[in-house]
């Protein structure tokens, strides 16, 4: 079980995080919102395929392989499944923003809230 | 199975409950139904007496929500209006405390150890 | 017989996933085809998780292996580790099972005539088969990655239930903070299992336990999880998207969404109990549940009794609830290393903390339906403007009574049977929290009592005259819970002892999770 290398697609990653939290937390404006959840789940997937590549690796199919290592298929399949899951996900949001927008005239976070306390 | 089985509890078996239950229900309907010989209808004597003022109709004397245990908000105030500062409703605020506290849990966890 | 056996976990799961996209195509036939579609599915799966919860206590794990020339066979040949998708039911996977079908079954009986004359119905109903479907895949995956697909599916069938009244500014609103919490969420929960392939390179439950070695690393990931998971289980203080989310969503998926936030308690257990289990500081991380479980039991009822919304009251007594539960448990994880402790008090602490998941489900799921009755009939949710209810919707009334009683643990039903549990062994723990719970539970039935004198009893109210009772099939919606309280409440002992305690002896014992894959490899 070896350690993660400590590299940048790793670094990238932690700071696509970071930069969506705070999008997630400082923007009011919803669509904005949606963006920052889009950008932490890009930041997800680059996370995870850098985790399987290998250096030098090539794609892990065996039809007709070249010599040398593979780069891993499993991160790769987590990542196709996110990338799924996240276009429904951002789906249903922006559907969702919109019907907030319909019913209150707001996509702000503050003005457009009617549930509290 | 369990250490404690509810059989090891003396005043809580369940059946013996429901049946004391039962019982006690029947004596006070029967006690109910034996009824105020004096009571009579329709006469002064069910009126409502409200210190003299003109009691309001039925259906405003009913004491809204807001209005039960009004002493007990009224006693915590200061409380309540604590507790309501976090709960603001906005979504953002929402993931702020989840980031807080994950943030909170790693450094326990990654200190502690 | 033991072919059904054998395939029930898949079938459980893939039974509702196929209706819920064929339901679309059937309501075409009409909406008494689709009714009964729905209905043959959820007892047919009902049948199966009898069949396997039979199964599951009489024999012990059972193991389903996707694609392997026998679903035991979790270990291909010659590999040392699990490379397959796989479902793992113990004995806590099947109690979150019963408790998932028993109320989908009574939600879907409910919400038959609850929707009539509503546009939406196929969809709605697929979105239910789909959120039933996420709920058991969490429950019974013994997969990392599998939980974080399932969590995703109940989140978005969920969302998609909360926001169903899209008419309305405040369901849709409600809906949205659910999407965004969960997505948020489960998208650490996902970071975290990348955190953990990369250090062990496999993705099974069973195996990660095996090979953890508890790094800095695995403490970060340990975090992240946690984190997750108590925002989906709405704990205290990450649990305010709770009130907005039940309060809207319609009243036969809030039950529904209330047992998901339970399947993520599930997850959150199996993830401290058996992924870290042996490798934690127990003691600590048992008091950091208890002081999650006393401060959400704390602000729940405090913020409960303040309200006049009757459905925001009650979800946030499901908060306070919820406390109880981890308030139980956590005792239990305090003094796992204690085996004098566990068998004096801890194991009955856990017993009564999982206990009263199924407990809390049935009477909250029952009070959310008499809530969702007065708002089908009234046409509000506002306390103040009720009045005199009892007098024309009396089965409701009694339905809501019964409730309020179970979840104040009033006997003879059954939230004073897991309530005693807790505050019996609790008191052996630390006698203050005993306190805690007790006084918690007065304030429960101050409330509920509030809004019981306001909004049933009281002179008949003039805008109300024309009120009647609902109709059949949310009276046997609510009744078939009702009946479960009375009957847990009654028999306590019997239900511990073949449901619950296999469940704790589950989570404290978690050698025979692993070994059901791993004990074939060296």
């Amino acid at each position: 079980m070896e350690h993660i290398p400590l590299n940048f697609p790793f670094l990238a990653a932690m700071l696509l995080v970071g930069i969506s939290l705070y999008i997630i937390v400082f923007k009011r404006n919803l669509i904005k919102l949606v963006m920052g959840v889009a950008i932490l789940s890009s930041a997800i997937n680059l996370f995870l395929v850098s985790l399987g590549y290998r250096a030098g690796g090539v794609a892990p199919i065996y039809t007709d392989a070249p010599e040398g290592s593979m780069v891993l298929p499993v991160p790769q399949a987590l990542t196709l499944t996110n990338i799924v899951i996240g276009v429904a996900v951002l789906a249903l949001m922006l559907t969702l923003v919109i019907h907030i927008y319909r019913n209150t005239g707001d996509i702000d976070s503050h003005k457009s809230r009617i549930l509290k306390g | 199975m369990s250490a404690l089985s509810y059989e090891a509890y003396a005043v809580w078996v369940p059946i013996v409950w429901v049946a004391a239950l039962v019982v006690i229900g029947v004596i006070v309907l029967a006690w109910r139904n034996r009824g105020q010989k004096s009571y009579k209808k329709g006469t002064a004597q069910t009126d409502i007496f409200l210190s003299g003022i003109k009691v309001p109709p039925e259906e405003q004397r009913h004491v809204k929500a807001e209005n039960v245990y009004w002493g007990f908000f009224e006693a915590l105030k200061g409380f309540y209006s604590v507790l309501m500062r976090p709960h603001t409703g906005v979504v953002n605020d929402y993931i702020l405390w989840f980031v807080a506290l994950v943030a909170v849990a790693i450094l326990i966890l990654v200190l502690g150890a | 017989m033991d072919y059904l056996v054998t395939h029930s976990p898949a079938l459980i799961v893939a039974l509702p996933l196929l209706a819920a996209f064929a339901i679309p195509l059937i309501s075409r036939l009409g909406p008494r085809v689709r009714a009964v579609l729905c209905l043959a599915v959820l007892g047919l799966v009902a049948a199966l998780v009898a069949i396997l919860a039979v199964d599951v206590h009489a024999v012990g794990i059972r193991l389903y292996t996707f694609g392997a020339t026998a679903p035991e066979m979790a270990l291909p040949g010659g590999y040392m580790v699990p490379v397959r998708i796989m479902f793992e039911v113990d004995g806590m996977s099947i109690f979150m099972g019963i408790v998932i079908t028993t109320v989908a079954v009574a939600s879907l009986i409910y919400s038959l005539q609850f929707l009539n004359g509503q546009t939406g119905q196929a969809r709605f109903y697929s979105l239910m088969m789909l959120l039933y479907v996420g709920m058991m895949g969490l429950a019974f995956t013994g997969d990392m990655f599998n939980m974080f697909v399932f969590l995703e599916i109940a989140s978005i069938a969920g969302t998609g239930l909360a926001a169903y009244r899209t008419n309305m500014a405040d369901a849709v609103e409600g809906g949205f903070k659910y999407i965004v919490i969960s997505a948020v969420s489960a998208l650490m929960v996902l970071l975290a299992i990348g955190i953990l392939y990369a250090q062990y390179n496999v993705l099974s439950i069973a195996a990660l336990a095996h090979y953890m070695q508890y790094t800095t690393l695995d403490m970060m990931a340990l975090g992240l999880l946690a984190g997750a998971f108590v925002m989906k289980l709405a704990g205290v203080p990450l649990h305010m998207w709770a009130p907005d989310t039940y309060t809207v969503a319609p009243a036969g998926t809030t039950p529904m969404i209330l047992a998901a936030s339970y399947t993520s308690m599930y997850a959150l257990y199996r993830i401290t109990f058996t992924l870290y289990g042996g490798h934690i500081d127990t003691a600590a991380i048992g008091w950091i549940v208890i002081i999650v479980g006393v401060l959400s039991m704390f602000v729940g009822v405090m913020m409960a009794v303040h309200q006049t919304d009757i459905k925001r009251m009650m979800a946030y007594h499901a908060i306070s609830q919820g406390g109880y539960m981890l308030l139980g448990v956590g005792v239990g994880l305090a003094v796992i290393a204690d085996p004098v402790a566990l068998a004096n008090y801890g194991r009955d602490a856990m017993n009564g903390g999982i206990f009263h998941i199924i407990n809390h489900v049935f009477y909250k799921a029952m009070l959310f339906m008499t809530a969702e009755a007065i708002f089908f009939r009234v046409g509000t949710r506002d306390t103040n403007k009720m009045g005199g209810l009892a007098r024309n919707m009396k089965w409701t009334a009694i339905f809501y009574a019964i409730g309020a009683l179970a979840i104040s643990g009033i006997p003879p039903f059954n939230g004073f049977a897991s309530k005693l549990l807790i505050y019996q062994t609790v008191l052996s723990f630390n006698p203050v929290l005993s306190v805690i719970a007790m006084f918690v539970s007065l304030v429960t039935l101050a409330s509920f009592a509030k809004v019981f004198y306001s909004a049933f009893t009281g002179p008949e109210m003039p805008g109300y005259k024309e009120v009647r009772e609902v109709p059949k099939s949310m009276l046997i919606g609510m009744g078939i819970l009702a009946a479960c309280i009375i009957l847990f409440g009654i028999f306590p002992g019997l239900i511990v002892d073949t449901i619950v305690a296999p469940a704790t002896e589950a989570l404290i014992n978690q050698a025979p999770y692993i070994n059901a894959v791993m004990g074939a490899a060296p």
